[in-house]
């Protein structure tokens, strides 16, 4: 039977490392958020569920948990939206496709960084040019109303290439002939959309829902670097709370309970895409 | 009609992804004067001072020099240990097959804010703290099951006979995976490593965490800080963005399909 | 070459076992086929006598040694696939000295194999083309190269025709015979179309959800089939089967299908219910009446070159008989048919075994 075993010798470096560097630390930090750990002042000890308890009752909590739920809801489903906007599009042959196609990569391609910087920029109450071309003076990134949907606004700029491009390629696995068997059974446009290409997307939909939704959830930098989580914590997404618990206040062990509820919601909504998946599939 | 209709959407579109950008590129011509003042939208002067002040007085340069290297790093570590694997999963009949891929799946599920306390801790035990083995470590272990999974994809399309008739050849399964697999999922490999270049490329908080001075700071981390005295230096940040995102535009444009191909090679069961 | 032996070989894919108590000789220099229906195994035992899968019991032996643990490269067999899995980035000459070259042979002696073997399939204009650009039999005689450059003992054919069209396929059973002949390999050879395997092998075995119904020559299993399914199996157009029942023991009397009958047959049926076994070129349809011939009823014509194959109904039963070409049959017209008893086979109902 040894050579059986010596087939796994392939996938054994990447899980090792795998189980090393994501593992390894994720378990640790369970630890951590049980523990009131502060590196500059040299404590370290066990304290329970005490960060936990504290975490239910502190309101930057839950405002930083609603502000993400928020956020990941009108975020993807703008996404969604327009991205099958623009695959429904393109979904056709045309002159210069590639073109366009590389054209519509940008976004994903730009580090997000820059991209927060650059909306940064154009959403500059003073010299933005968004408030230029307007005629306004809106404060977008400092008004706390404007700045979330600010955020959103740069968020679903970037992301909307990557769904776009996976239900682009989802449309195309559909032959043409459904919908122009559809089409002599007598449906109009909205009637191929609805009972033809819809249905036979769902999985693709479903694989880039599950894709964006996780992804929005955890988001960081775009805010961090865009507002920063102000003004007044209105864009404080739970991310980005978490890491100013962890690396300003340098309280080791509560940020390490907030990074665990980011954990355990990634996870459950995981779950959730996946029951939903198998059960498209079976 | 309907074409102009349907053209003039579809440049309303392109508008939409390359407009911002491409304002981006003008603010880092225009001088200081001129940036506070709108109108005019174009620069009346058009200057590079902002790109040689970049150069010279952020030390950009190191800066670059630390994004390629780490990137380049990881993209080359990741690709090997993420080509073994893949070239397992794809082709060996293991039969725990569904809870490794499954495993790394769940893997890419973790949010970096979850792992990025102990992993800091841990790599600053480890003395690799700002450097750029730190995050060449960090980058090929998050970035495997992007390369798995897209490496996985490219590999399975090879019929498996082509694997079957080199092992009654007399290959190793390594042998067969070097000779043949990899040659004939060549354009795949590539496709994946521009992927893992993108990521590693543009990654953020773990640069941000795991870096503290020029020494090994990236881009991300770089454009994020920009230094300004008294003002943000807007003209200096816009010449980063650009002289930082060339090449990646280089690649998009250049490379489009295969990135199509090896984003969409997981995800649609063709 | 090499004699091969499976001694009871068993071998299951999860919860289904498909191939059980296998035990088997194939001679040195033999042309063997296993042919049967999709799904009866016939290509896993050629997997296992190529390495490529594992059995779960059993063991393999070519010649004394046994093989059961040796890797596929280590057995020196040589394998042609069904869709010849040429290797698309590397020329006909490299995919010819892929084997030498694993096996680091000299420089001089791969160029000197190859030229030979290039020789020998009519390779030579192609040796610098890759398989991309390649008709669909020049690929095939590169696959067979392939496999013949390293004088391996035993060479394993996965129904390699199979992707080929009529007439090729014709051509290249009999360049498969002619190298058969030249170089007095072993060959082992899986198919799905029993006139293939009639027309190349030695002896053939009949493969039914894993276990060998029948295992003989050609001429043995069309005259002598083992079992009705043997019987459908073998021969084109398949047997016409009819119920019967005996009325007598000994001497052998059967009711067939209203026909009294007295066939020659090996034994004694065990039970009253029985099948009888027709080929349709043994029966004749005409619109002469002559001694022991039954009344038909025509439905379908087939043309067949040199006669026609006929489809009439048989009191009430549909089968298939031959007529002269210039007989003038009409669909619906009621004709005769006869057949000889002497050439029927006769089985039992319950079991499909021949008596």
């Amino acid at each position: 039977m040894k050579r059986r075993d010596g087939r796994y010798i392939f996938v054994a470096p990447a899980i090792v490392l795998l189980s090393l560097v994501t593992i390894y630390p994720a378990i640790y930090v369970f630890i951590l958020s049980l523990r009131r750990k502060m590196l500059i002042f040299h404590i370290s000890r066990f304290t329970g569920l005490d960060n936990y308890i504290f975490l239910l009752k502190d309101d930057r909590f839950w405002n930083a948990l609603w502000n993400t739920v928020y956020f990941t809801a009108v975020s993807v489903s703008l996404e969604m939206l327009l991205g099958l906007g623009i695959a429904l599009l393109l979904n056709r042959p045309f002159a210069a496709k590639g073109m366009v196609r590389a054209a519509v990569l940008v976004p994903w391609a730009i580090p997000t960084v820059v991209s927060a910087r650059m909306w940064e920029w154009i959403f500059n109450s003073d010299f933005g040019i968004l408030n230029y071309l307007l005629g306004m003076k809106i404060n977008w990134l400092g008004n706390p109303s404007w700045a979330l949907h600010a955020a959103i606004f740069a968020d679903v700029w970037k992301t909307t290439p990557f769904v776009a491009i996976l239900l682009m390629a989802g449309l195309q696995v559909i032959p043409r002939e459904l919908g122009q068997a559809a089409r002599i059974d007598g449906a109009g446009a909205w009637g191929v959309f609805r009972h033809v290409t819809l249905p036979l997307l769902k999985p693709v939909i479903l694989v880039a829902l599950i894709f964006r939704t996780l992804d929005a959830f955890r988001v960081f930098d775009v805010v961090y670097v865009l507002t920063g989580g102000g003004p007044a914590n209105s864009t404080e997404t739970l991310s980005v709370y978490a890491y100013k618990v962890l690396f300003q206040t340098l309280q080791f062990g509560y940020g390490s309970a907030l990074s665990v509820v980011v954990f355990l919601c990634v996870g459950g909504i995981s779950i959730l895409y996946i029951k939903l998946l198998s059960g498209i599939r079976a | 009609m309907r074409k102009t209709l349907f053209y003039s959407v579809l440049l309303l579109v392109v508008g939409y992804c390359c407009g911002p950008y491409l304002w981006q590129l003008i603010t880092s011509l225009k001088p200081d004067g001129e940036l506070t003042a709108l109108p005019p939208v174009f620069p009346e002067r058009v200057t590079f001072s902002h790109y040689v002040s970049i150069f010279r007085e952020s030390r950009f340069f190191r800066i670059i020099l630390n994004s390629a290297a780490v990137a380049s790093v990881t993209t080359v570590l990741s690709i090997v240990i993420g080509s073994l694997a893949a070239f397992g999963l794809a082709k060996l009949n293991l039969r725990r097959k569904g809870v490794i891929l499954g495993f790394v799946l769940s893997v890419s599920m973790f949010p970096p804010i979850a792992t990025v306390c102990p992993l800091y801790l841990v790599i600053r035990a480890l003395g690799l703290r700002d450097t750029w083995w730190g995050l060449v470590l960090t980058y090929t272990t998050f970035s495997l099951p992007l390369s798995i999974w897209t490496l996985t994809g490219f590999f399975a399309r090879i019929p498996d006979e082509i694997y079957l008739a080199a092992r009654v050849d007399g290959c190793s399964p390594f042998q067969a995976l070097c000779r043949i697999m990899l040659p004939v999922a060549a354009p795949g490999v590539f496709t994946a490593a521009i992927l893992v270049f993108i990521f590693a490329w543009n990654e953020f908080l773990f640069a941000l965490t795991l870096t503290s001075t020029t020494a090994s700071r990236t881009v991300p981390v770089a454009i994020a800080l920009f230094p300004g005295l008294h003002e943000i230096p807007w003209g200096d940040i816009a010449a980063a963005s650009v002289v930082v995102t060339v090449p990646l535009l280089a690649l998009v444009f250049l490379f489009q399909r295969r990135i199509v191909e090896g984003l969409t090679a997981g995800a649609v069961k063709g | 070459m090499a004699e091969i032996r499976f001694e009871k070989i068993e071998k299951s894919f999860g919860n289904v076992t498909v191939i059980r108590e296998l035990d088997l000789a194939i001679g040195e220099g033999e042309f063997f086929t296993f042919v049967g229906p999709s799904g009866c195994g016939k290509s896993t035992i050629l997997n296992m006598i190529a390495g490529l899968e594992r059995a779960d019991r059993g063991r393999i032996f070519f010649d004394d040694t046994m093989v059961n643990d040796l890797s596929p490269g280590d057995r020196d067999v040589a394998m042609v696939f069904q869709s010849y899995a040429l290797y698309p980035h590397m020329t006909v000459r490299e995919n010819l000295a892929f084997p030498l070259r694993i096996r680091k042979t000299c420089k001089e002696t791969m160029n000197r194999e190859v030229d030979q073997i290039a020789a020998l399939l009519g390779l030579e204009e192609l040796l610098s083309r890759k398989p991309g650009q390649l008709s669909g039999g020049q690929r095939q005689r590169v696959a067979l190269g392939r496999a013949i450059i390293r004088r391996p003992k035993v060479f394993l054919m996965d129904e390699p025709l199979s992707n080929l069209d009529a007439r090729l396929r014709v051509e290249m059973r009999a360049e498969l015979k002619k190298l058969r002949r030249e170089l007095g390999i072993t060959i082992v050879y899986v198919t799905h179309d029993q006139e293939e395997a009639l027309s190349l092998s030695d002896r053939i075995a009949v493969l039914e959800s894993g276990r060998i119904r029948q295992c003989g020559t050609a001429l043995d299993l069309y005259l002598r089939p083992a079992d009705i399914f043997v019987a459908g199996f073998i021969g084109t157009p398949p047997m016409n089967v009819v119920r019967g029942t005996v009325r007598e023991k000994s001497p052998l009397v059967i009711d067939c299908n209203g026909r009294i009958i007295s066939p020659l047959t090996e034994n004694s049926p065990p039970k009253s219910d029985v099948l009888v076994g027709i080929r349709p070129d043994d029966l004749a349809v005409s619109h002469e009446q002559e001694k022991g011939s039954f009344r038909v009823t025509v439905s379908e014509i087939e043309p067949a070159g040199p006669f026609n194959w006929v489809d009439v109904i048989w009191n009430g039963v549909p089968v298939r008989g031959a007529a002269r070409r210039d007989e003038g049959l009409v669909p619906g017209e009621k004709v005769y048919a006869v057949f000889a008893p002497e050439n029927v086979l006769v089985f039992d109902a319950e079991s499909g075994n021949r008596t």
